[in-house]
């Protein structure tokens, strides 16, 4: 999909800030996640934005982002002595999903503010174009 | 008065394209403003649309003609120079950014009320009212 005007710019943004409140979400519902062992344990997940210009005229400075790849995290699960827990192994020990429930909300408020900007700039654009087409009238 | 119509309106429909053109950049900044290592980029309007109206430098158009120094040439994209640099290489400041396109499209409603006002300036005077 190529970038036709501001509305696919704004489109496309709104479009990553979703995949990246999506992600938050999902971290978030996972976070008091515990496994029996270190490999099954829930690691949180974050998109990877990049750029992406409007092609042939990549001079302009038109461009917008995507989120190309969500990926996982490579953090250790957090290992908790708790002998007594039904999902405890043989040592006794469970595994907590990481997940830093701080970091993830000022994320999510991030995101939802940039989102927001963008459907600020749809709706002043749209504005504009609405006086421009009733021009002289 | 031996101006075409098409003449009055020249400032405006340059004005008119230059600041839609704006932005469009100011929205891909906002667009960009999460993205690692996003450069910020703006053009200078007084210097495009001065360049539109065939006024102001001096244009070469020959190897061995010489440039009159200036800062910013037209029709080329600048980048801006962040006032708080980030850490992720990205220089989008969204509070500038906004008050940027605000500005912008202020300033494009206003050259469509210029526009507005010469219209039903001329439209009155062919009515001869």
């Amino acid at each position: 999909m190529d970038i036709k005007n501001v509305y696919k710019i704004a489109q496309r943004a709104m479009g990553a800030q979703l995949v990246r409140l999506n992600a938050i979400a999902s971290n978030l519902a996972n976070a008091d996640n515990i496994a029996q062992n270190p490999q099954d344990a829930y690691k949180p997940v974050k998109p990877v934005f990049e750029t992406k210009y409007f092609d042939l005229i990549r001079k302009r400075g038109i461009s917008t982002v995507d989120a190309v790849t969500v990926q996982k995290m490579d953090i250790e699960p957090i290992k908790v002595f708790k002998p007594g827990h039904p999902m405890a192994d043989n040592e006794g020990f469970i595994y907590k999903a990481p997940v830093d429930v701080e970091e993830e909300y000022v994320d999510m408020l991030e995101a939802s503010r940039q989102y927001q900007n963008n459907v600020e700039v749809i709706t002043t654009i749209k504005a504009l174009m609405l006086k421009t087409a009733n021009m002289g009238k | 008065m031996t101006d075409s119509i098409k003449q009055q309106f020249e400032v405006y429909s340059n004005a008119l394209r230059i600041r839609n053109n704006r932005n469009e950049i100011l929205a891909s900044n906002i667009a960009n403003a999460a993205t690692p290592n996003f450069k910020a980029r703006d053009l200078d309007f007084e210097v495009e649309l001065a360049n539109a109206l065939s006024v102001g430098p001096l244009k070469t158009s020959k190897d061995g003609h010489i440039a009159l120094a200036s800062k910013n040439l037209p029709g080329k994209v600048q980048y801006r120079k962040p006032l708080h640099p980030s850490m992720d290489g990205n220089t989008v400041e969204l509070s500038i950014e906004q008050t940027e396109f605000a500005e912008n499209t202020m300033r494009y409603q206003t050259t469509l009320n210029f526009i507005n006002s010469k219209l039903s300036g001329l439209i009155s005077a062919i009515r001869g009212e």
